[in-house]
Formats: C-alpha cells, structure tokens, sequence
C-alpha cells in the first residue's frame, strides 16, 4: 500500500503515464470520428504500424520530425481513403475491409521494411523528438510536443463536434444518414472525409512510436494498441473528453503494472502483471458500455436512392 | 383568403422576392414524369400543377407511386424522363440541396432525424455551409421559437428527440421545412401514426400555413382527410395519374372508385350475438410484463376474449402492444399476472403456446413472421416442423411439406412463380396471406394478429379481414391489435384501448365514438365513451 501511494506521488510515474496515453489518445480520436460517421475502421492496428514506419522512415530520409509526423498522417490518410472506397462507396462489410486494411498495411509496411534494410542486426535510428523542457508545466515539460498536440486535438475535436456545421452533420449522419441527405448533405462524401481524418490521426498515432516514444521502427511495436484503441471509444461513449480520461485511466493501468514488476519482483509471473491492464480495461468497459449509446447507423451502408 | 397578408410574414426574408408574392402564380409544374424501377413502371407520364395557397391531396393505394413521384421532386430518385419547374424556374433533377432551396420541404413518412440530436441540431443541420467555423445557435434558437408559436408547432428546442412522442416528431420535421424556408410542404402519409385530435392539431397547422400563402401537397390514402383539408385532388393507381377533381366535386365513393379501378367489396361482419353463451378462451389477469425490447412495460392489463369473438386492442403502435403479443405468444416469462388459455394457465415458450392452439400473426411479417431467404414452402411449415406430418426422427419430410404449401398457396390465394423462391421475393400482400394461411390451418382456439393489414393494398386488406372473421365464425377467439381505427370498427365486437402499457376496459364496439378512443390513445382513459360525442369530423 505505502509502495502504492509512494507511487501515486512520484512524478515520473505520471510522465510515464501521459507517455504510454499519448499514442491511445490520437488513436481513439481517429476511431471517434470514424465511427460518429457510422464506419467501423478496424484497419486502425495496420494503420498505426504503417503510420510508425512512415514516418521514420522519412525522417531517416533526413526530413524533419514534423515532416516525418505528416508522411504518417498522409499514410494514414491514404489507407482511409481506401477503406472510404470499400465501404463507404461500394458498400462493402466493413469487419472485413477493416481487417484486410490491417493485414495489407501492416504486411506493406514490414515488407518494405525487410527490403530496405536486408541485414540490419539493431533497428536503425534516428534523432527522435525531445522533451519539452523549456515549458513550466512540471510534468508536461518530460513529454515531447506530439503529447501536447494530442492534449490540443481533444477540446480541438470536441468544439468542432458541438460548435460547427459539419460538426452537427457528423453527429447525425453516423445515427440517421436519411436524417442528414434529406437535408442536402451529401452522405457519402462526409463519411468519406471522417474516415480519411480519423485514419490519418490514427497514422499519427502510429508514428508517436517511432519519432518519440522510441527512436527506431522494429515488428511488433504497435502490439494491440489499435485494438485498445476501439474499444475505448465505446468505454467514452463516443465522446472526446471521455476518450482522453479513458486512454489515461488505460495508461495509469499499464504504467502501473510495469511499476510492480518492478517492485513486486518474482512473487508472481510476469505475465500476470502484462495482464492486469487489459482485465482492468474489461471491468471498466463492462460498467461503462452498459449503457452506452451506439451511433445507430453504425456499420449500415448508406446507398443513395435505395428503397 | 387574403394573399395580401403573406407578403409581409414572408417566412425566409433571405429568400423573400417580391416578384413571388403574387396571386395566380403556379408554384408547382411536374411535366410528363416518368420513372421505372427494373420491370416495374412506378411513374407513367404524369403531370401536375399546385398553385400558391393550395393544398393537392395525392391519393393513392400502396405502390401506386406517390411515394416515388414525392422522392423524384425532392430529388432523391431521377426521373427517367421529365422535368420540374418550381415557380417557374426548371429544377435540376437529383439534388435535394438544390429542391430545398427552392423551397421544397418533404416531411417523409418514416422520420429523417437523428435520435441522438436535440430538436434544435436537428433543425439546424445542414442549414448553415459545412465550412462555417461556428454553429449559429442562438439565432436559430430565436427562428425556431418564432416559428413554433407562429404555426402552433409547440415542441422544446433542447428536447433530445429519442425522448419525444411520434407526433411530436413530425412537428420537428414540419418546423425542419419551414426553418429552411420551405415555400411547398410535401407531407407523406402524415396522419398514419396519430390519433384523431392529432390529426385535427396537424390540419389546424397546415391551414395556418395556406392562408400565410403556402403551398402543400397531402399524400395519403384515407378519403377522409383528404376530403377535410385539401382544395385539388389527384388520383393515382398503378403509376398513373387517372383522376383529377377539385376537392368540393369529390365525394368518397367517387374518389375509392378512381383508386381501386372497381368498387371496393366491403367486408359484411355478422353482429355480435349477445344471447349466445360466451365460454372465455382467452384470459389475461393483472399482467404486468417488461423487457428490454420494449420502451414501455405493460402494468396489469385485463381483458378475457371469448370464442368467436374479436376483442380489438387499439392504441398509437409503440404503446405496449408488441410486447402483450409477444407475451401472449409465450415469448416472454410473465412477471405477475396470469394468461389463462381455455382456463389453463400458459406456459412460457413459443412452441408451448402453438402446440396450446394460440396463432400469431406477427407484426413485423418481414422479420418475425418469415425468414426472408428461406424458401415459401419453408416458411410454410416453419411453426410445425415438429409435426409428423413434417418430419420424421429429426429428417425433414420434404415432399410433405411442399404438398402442404401447394394446398395452402391455392386456398388462400398466394401469386408466386414457384414455392422455391425465397418468400422475401413475394408482395407484402401475399406474405401476408401465407402467413394468414399457415397460422389459421389447424383451427386455432385463439388468433394474436397484430397489425394484419400494415402496408397492404385494398384488395389484399379485405381479404385479410374476410379470413379473420371466418375464424371468428369457426369459433376462434382473436386479438386484433391495430392502430387503424377503421379496422377496429369494421371488425371488432369489443375495443380496449392501449396506452403507456396500461389497457382500458374491454367495451362493446357501439360503445365508443372515433372521439373517445382517440382520447383513450392519448392516454385520458378515464373518459367515458359516449354514443352522444360528435361523430369524426367529416
């Protein structure tokens, strides 16, 4: 207990927080507005796995950081546009174009990957971003600009859901698409446009573990934080304010478990502790998604002028 | 009527133009509309005008194209050939943002909101350009009051509008047109899901709206309404337009005779023999029943149906009653109360409740009452493929059950092409009297029909009648729940009417008058029905 509170009071435990919840952050926004259009995006986990190799990748190039978070964004942005395509126009099943969306960036990226760099023993690296220290917020100064970024998407997102037009047209058309076509707002091009913004942030999330989390792509490194991601918008109700308390409340989970191996030692296996997060994030999931209020359109194709 | 009035409370100052405000002007022009959807022709050369201030009631069966010719001048579907002129100026076809600003409004039959919206976001969307950087919510706010108590369209801005009742939707959707600007108002069978003193309500409005100098076109398929509120009248059948009058010429009998095409056979109901001695077949005690499913729980309904008797549960759908249906289907575990079938009490179960001779046509044919993509002959047997005659050790006797299905198809009169076909492929109609033939085979001691005719055609209407009242001839007890109040007349031997979960007493057909029931609809139950009350308004 001592250990616990002595943990609650060490301010790199909160750093480390903040870090782990930044990636969640933008990925969880990204599924957000994807979904608050009706369109489930499970190509998301591919998504943030391309997102983290291109933008290393064009920062190893010699690009610059931001440069390098904008090659992730467009890469993001991209695979939306092809998911758009398939289910938004043609309409497809969108469980199934997610997932291949997923298998196809995630495989793309590894095999340029393997191409590029036939016979390296370590992960190339690059000059990752740096911590903001000439900020006087205490505990924000550790983290580097993307954590600040992604704190100012979320009241950013938030305004532009309740206070704008398109805003108010997102909202509608992901629970009633006739709602919104009835009105003169073209369906398709909308849903269109939110899968394409969702998708790149969900590229930007990806390369937050390239360009500051770690400084180096290797396999394996976006290791399930998509799906995490997925379900944390149904744990905040689709809201942005939520999402940001439900990607923090993943992250104190994740950085504490990480903390009591530490400390706990070998008491129990470790794989108990990797565990704990994910069950808390059930418990927490089941509380909340009982009442959770689902965009009714979700996952229906809109096709203009059927009967 | 004074024109003169409108010019100052022209509704949309943006879109006010003097040249408009003027008397002989035709507000509508629909020429040589024609559209088919594969092999079937919905619109066949139809031409039309409305002039300002005139209300055009477009009368018509089920699928005779009103609908489509409405969604053509919207611009959800495209003609195949023809053209629209609003106020004289040619409309491009397709493009609901371009019909909207020409003010055309369209308040669809099934409610295009978002749930999740308030009233005010709902009448807000898509009425400022999506690249604004801010909503402009207080002087929306400040229109949608004015416009409310201008018209009578009384509803909360910031209700949420899952929470609002169903007519309380369709003042949203009335107050959607006008905030953008509407200058023809198309309503879509606006009156299907009210009670009577709605339906006064909504007239009240729309003559508001004519005498401001609107133009309003009235699609439904009831000749009274249509008869009280409209000046022009337009007939449609089969896709063509095949009578036009105005509304003082018409009479009802002229106006079913344009469109049927023949006379319409009414069904003659043998009166409800009080003499006879009455064995009760159907008892329900004290029920009270909640599920998930449903919005309201139901809170002790009583009412017994004897044999040969039709006890009609009338109510605005969304009370209560699918879930006394699916209660007395034995779907759902009965929290208190009791359902007693021939005195003994029913077990939970659907298989229990068909085996102790309860039928139920459901409410949803398309979902509950038929798997769509399985075959007619599937559909067929689908309640009794335990039986013998069905199946034997768990093998399917399919040759049995496709001469079961020939048998059927012929006595009741189902069109199909073949049996294999999947049953989604058939007419609503003759789904329905599929359905119909299969739960009435074996003479059922009692029949749930739930909304029996939704959605059907006259023809197909009397004969779904004429089937229910042999089995109350044979001696079945039937529960007929309906929102038709025509159908509760023409049928029932006893009313109950459904509100909120709760059901008034079972009272003799004579008893009540269009206006106690509709007061009992809207929940004032405690009113009692009177022969002396004013007959329905026309």
């Amino acid at each position: 207990m001592t250990d616990f509170i002595a943990m609650l009071a060490d301010a790199d435990f909160w750093v480390a927080v903040l870090r782990i919840a930044t990636p969640l952050i933008f990925g969880t926004l990204g599924v957000l507005l994807c979904e608050r259009a009706g369109v489930l995006n499970l190509g998301i986990e591919g998504i943030m796995v391309f997102g983290a190799f291109a933008g290393w990748l064009t920062v190893y190039a010699g690009a610059g950081l931001w440069v390098g978070v904008l090659a992730a964004a467009l890469a993001g942005a991209a695979f939306g546009a092809l998911h758009s395509l398939l289910v938004v126009r043609l309409p497809l099943s969108q469980h199934v174009a997610g997932l291949g969306i997923t298998l196809l960036a995630t495989s793309l990226a590894y095999y340029a990957y393997r191409l590029g760099f036939p016979k390296v023993d370590s992960p190339p690296k690059i000059e990752a971003f740096q911590a903001m220290n000439w900020l006087p917020v205490p505990i924000l100064a550790e983290q580097t600009p993307l954590t600040l970024l992604a704190l100012v998407l979320v009241p950013l997102i938030a305004y532009v859901l309740y206070r704008t037009p398109i805003g108010l047209a997102l909202r509608a058309v992901g629970e009633n698409p006739h709602a919104v076509e009835s009105q003169g707002i073209d369906v398709i091009r909308l849903r269109t446009g939110a899968v394409i913004a969702g998708s790149a942030l969900m590229g930007v999330a990806g390369a937050f573990l390239t360009l500051a989390a770690f400084n180096s792509f290797f396999f394996n490194m976006v290791n399930g934080r998509g799906w995490i991601c997925v379900a944390l918008v149904v744990f905040a109700s689709w809201r942005p304010g939520k999402a940001l308390l439900g990607a923090l409340l993943f992250a104190f989970f994740d950085a504490a478990q990480l903390r009591l191996q530490q400390s706990g030692g070998g008491a129990l296996p470790y794989q108990l502790y990797l565990m704990l997060p994910y069950l808390l994030s059930i418990v927490a999931l089941v509380i909340a998604a009982r009442k959770a209020a689902y965009p009714q359109a979700l996952m229906q194709p809109y096709v203009k002028g059927a009967r | 009527m004074n024109y003169g009035r409108t010019s100052s409370s022209d509704l949309q100052s943006k879109s006010s133009n003097p040249s408009e405000i003027n008397l002989a002007v035709t507000a509508l022009s629909l020429q040589h509309i024609s559209k088919r959807f594969g092999s079937l022709i919905a619109n066949d050369d139809i031409s039309l005008t409305l002039g300002r201030g005139e209300v055009l009631a477009l009368l018509g069966e089920n699928g005779a194209g009103k609908s489509t010719l409405m969604n053509i001048l919207f611009g959800h579907y495209v003609a195949d050939s023809g053209s629209i002129s609003v106020f004289g100026e040619t409309l491009v076809p397709g493009k609901p943002q371009l019909a909207l600003a020409r003010g055309i409004g369209m308040v669809h039959q099934h409610f295009t909101l978002a749930d999740n919206l308030s009233v005010l976001d709902n009448v807000m969307l898509g009425a400022q350009s999506l690249l604004s950087l801010r909503s402009q919510r207080t002087a929306a706010r400040e229109q949608l009051n004015d416009l409310s108590q201008r018209f009578g369209l009384t509803v909360s801005p910031d209700a949420v509008v899952r929470n609002l009742s169903v007519g309380e939707k369709q003042r949203v959707e009335i107050l959607k047109a006008l905030y953008r600007g509407a200058k023809i108002l198309i309503l879509d069978e606006p009156t299907s899901v009210l009670t009577p003193q709605e339906v006064e309500q909504l007239f009240g409005t729309l003559r508001h709206m004519v005498a401001e100098g609107l133009s309003v076109i009235f699609i439904s398929h009831k000749l009274d309404e249509v008869l009280a509120i409209s000046t022009q009248i337009a007939v449609l059948r089969q896709g063509r337009l095949v009578h036009e009058c105005a509304a003082r010429e018409a009479t009802k009998e002229s106006l079913a005779l344009a469109m049927v095409g023949r006379d319409v056979k009414r069904v003659q109901r043998a009166e409800t023999d009080h003499t006879a001695p009455k064995s009760v077949a159907l008892s329900v005690r004290s029920l009270a029943l909640a599920h998930e499913s449903s919005r309201v729980a139901l809170s002790n309904v009583t009412f017994d149906v004897a044999a040969g008797e039709i006890v009609a549960i009338a109510g605005v759908s969304g009370n209560g009653q699918r879930l006394l249906a699916d209660g007395l289907s034995g779907l759902h575990r009965v929290a208190t109360g009791q359902i007693l079938l021939n005195g003994r009490a029913q077990t939970m179960g659907a298989r229990a409740a068909i085996d102790a001779g309860v039928a139920r046509i459901p409410e949803d044919r398309q979902h509950v009452g038929a798997v769509g993509d399985l075959s007619v002959w599937e559909n067929a047997m689908l309640p009794r493929t335990h039986e013998a005659r069905f199946s034997k050790l768990s093998w399917l006797n399919r040759g049995g059950a496709r001469r079961y299905t020939d048998a059927l198809v012929k006595q009741f009169d189902v069109r199909l092409s073949s049996i294999e076909q999947p049953i989604r492929m058939l007419s609503g109609g003759n789904m329905q009297k599929l359905i119909l033939g299969r739960e009435l085979d074996g003479a059922p001691s009692v029949v749930i029909a739930a909304q029996p005719t939704w959605g059907l055609d006259v023809g197909a209407v009397s004969f779904v009648h004429e089937q229910l009242l042999n089995a109350r001839a044979r001696g079945a007890a039937i529960v007929l729940i309906s929102e038709d109040l025509d159908e509760v007349f023409a049928l029932a031997d006893r009313i109950a009417v459904m509100c909120n979960g709760r059901l008034t007493t079972a009272r003799d057909a004579t008893e009540w008058s269009l206006q106690s029931l509709g007061l009992a609809m809207a929940g004032h139950s405690d009113s009692q029905p009177s022969k002396l009350e004013a007959q329905h308004a026309t």
